[in-house]
């Protein structure tokens, strides 16, 4: 081999396309003191209960692997806690598989069911990894945008557009990070519709469905006909705000989870026990704190969208999660711009539009996993920005 | 329990237009709800909380929890009882228990010798209290739901997707 060959990356990583939010970041995470609403993960410490839990595991010596598709009694509580919340009920020994967060479950899955050349259609705005996972397993994402779209929302007619022989699965996620926007039983419906007429695979990636504030969350594989086609993606972390315990889950086809299985086997093994028990008190009391939590997003909620609105930054009512999508059209400045200005001279931190997907110049997301007094704040000095700049 | 009661809760110098936002209604219809509480009673008044330990180093003010064994009167049960005690100033709190004692009182005073002194000549010689038994406070460590000690600063990334 050649010298300058020596450390020459796999052409497939190296045409990922670099963040361009990465030099931004940097930027935020060089400064002190900034009120920050560009955080994409609970404010609240994870509940006691579940800490204790994950305390006692590792007090009686709970220390080992578990088995590839996860402990037992987790599967058996997921599957119990989805037949009761979700109405879909799903056999623990061959249709779950335990994850390290929903992102591995995303990997695994693209790996699992994408040939070279296949395509899935992603909605955007959307969570950043969607993309590059797709490319990674060598498929093809095509890009519906929703940008223009009434609340951010895809449609029947939309998805109908790109789909082609090569079409394998669509991507769903609702509540949306980063728009917030979710969908009632009727627009889903209508989705699924398409799904089956079209014969693809639905990818429903449902993290955020606690943080739901007004629509009764449906879970796509609990509508007739759709839990053979969907592929259901959740985990912990922002419900049960466990971020940092890296836990998720994949319930789907044997088939399918059979597959994920076998990659999640050989790379990842298992996902860690101590987070996999603490998993296991969060589903058997951790409800009642997730609500509390969800009533304390949701005043946020409605106290950034009135503030952003008063500063003349056009937001919709975001249905659920913990973002605020806004346009800062209004200001003349792109995503980025107002992002960077606004971190310069007030010290507020949000994330720009562009981190979401080309179409994302006119827009912001914020996020309202912060304290009221934080937002409070916020607004102030974007209210302060706007009328100096 | 009602939003607009949660919100006072943790923060009671909330205004109804920040309330109004919070909660999807109207300045006016949060007013009115609030005016409602406080007239039939829920919410009785609004009050600042605290840092106990401030308030000991500045006014030398010491907390006893006081477990008193009583004997109940016909007619009257506890409460006459009960009400003879808990009339006293130095009485900040009294409950009715079940268990091995009767009453659990939280008393205040300024100084050790102050409170001793309360429970000698005031709570022991009342005819109807048999027996009685302090604890004085050492540390707070939670009241109310509030942790009283430093936050430690938590490690979350500024921004993040």
């Amino acid at each position: 081999m050649k010298k300058e060959n020596l450390h020459k990356i796999s052409s497939l990583v190296d045409e990922l396309p670099p963040s361009g939010i990465r030099a931004f970041f940097d930027l935020v995470l060089g400064m002190d003191d900034v009120i920050s609403l560009g955080v994409g993960e609970p404010d609240f410490v994870t509940p006691w209960h579940i800490c204790e839990a994950a305390m006692f595991a590792l007090e009686k010596g709970y220390t080992s692997y578990t088995s590839n598709r996860g402990l037992k009694e987790l599967l058996e509580q997921i599957s119990s806690y989805l037949k009761k919340e979700r109405k879909v009920d799903y056999n623990p020994n061959t249709e779950i598989l335990v994850t390290v967060g929903v992102s591995e479950a995303m990997d695994l899955l693209m790996r699992a069911i994408l040939n070279a050349g296949d395509e899935v259609i992603i909605p955007e705005p959307c969570y950043v990894s969607y993309i590059p996972t797709v490319k990674l397993a060598g498929g093809n994402p095509v890009i519906l945008p929703t940008w223009e779209l009434p609340g951010f929302k895809v449609t029947a007619e939309e998805i109908k557009k790109r789909i082609t022989p090569k079409t394998r699965a669509l991507v769903l996620n609702y509540p949306s990070n980063p728009t917030g926007a979710s969908y009632t039983k009727d627009e889903l419906e209508k989705i699924a519709e398409v799904i089956i007429e079209k014969n693809i695979l639905l990818i429903s990636d449902e993290i955020y469905d606690h943080l739901s504030y007004d629509i009764e969350h449906t879970a796509m594989p609990s509508l007739p006909a759709m839990k053979e086609r969907t592929i259901y993606l959740n985990g912990f972390s922002k419900g049960y705000a466990m971020t940092g315990f890296r836990l998720g889950y994949a319930c789907g086809p044997e088939k399918i989870i059979s597959a994920m299985t076998k990659i999640h086997q050989y790379t990842m093994l298992c996902a860690p026990i101590v987070s996999q028990m603490a998993a296991v008190e969060a589903l058997k009391n951790g409800l009642p704190e997730v609500k509390k939590m969800a009533r304390e997003y949701n005043r946020r909620r409605r106290l950034l969208v009135a503030g952003l609105n008063e500063c003349g930054l056009k937001c919709h009512l975001p249905e659920g999660a913990f973002y605020a999508f806004a346009s800062v059209e209004s200001a003349g400045m792109t995503g980025m711009e107002f992002a960077t200005e606004l971190l310069k001279k007030e010290k507020v931190a949000v994330v720009p539009g562009e981190a979401f997907g080309s179409g994302g110049e006119k827009f912001i997301r914020l996020a309202y996993a912060a304290s009221l007094n934080d937002i409070e704040e916020a607004i102030k000095r974007i209210k302060r920005f706007i009328g100096k700049k | 329990m009602d939003d607009i009661l949660e919100i006072l809760i943790q923060d009671a110098r909330k205004t109804p237009a920040e309330i109004a936002k919070m909660t999807g209604k109207s300045e006016n219809e949060v007013a009115n709800i609030i005016d409602n509480y406080e007239k039939n009673g829920t919410i009785l008044k609004y009050r600042a909380v605290l840092n106990p330990e401030h308030i000991a180093k500045a006014d030398g003010a010491v907390r006893a929890w006081i477990e008193v064994k009583v004997t109940p009167q016909r007619g009257a049960g506890f409460d006459s009882i009960a009400e003879r005690i808990y009339k006293f100033n130095e009485v900040k709190s009294c409950y009715l228990l079940s268990g091995g004692f009767d009453l659990l009182l939280l008393v205040e005073g300024k100084s050790l010798q102050e409170v001793a002194g309360f429970v000698s000549e005031k709570l022991s010689t009342l005819e109807n209290v048999t027996s009685t038994s302090t604890h004085f406070l050492l540390k707070v460590y939670k009241e109310n739901g509030d942790i009283f000690q430093t936050a430690e600063k938590k490690e979350r990334l500024a921004i993040s997707f």
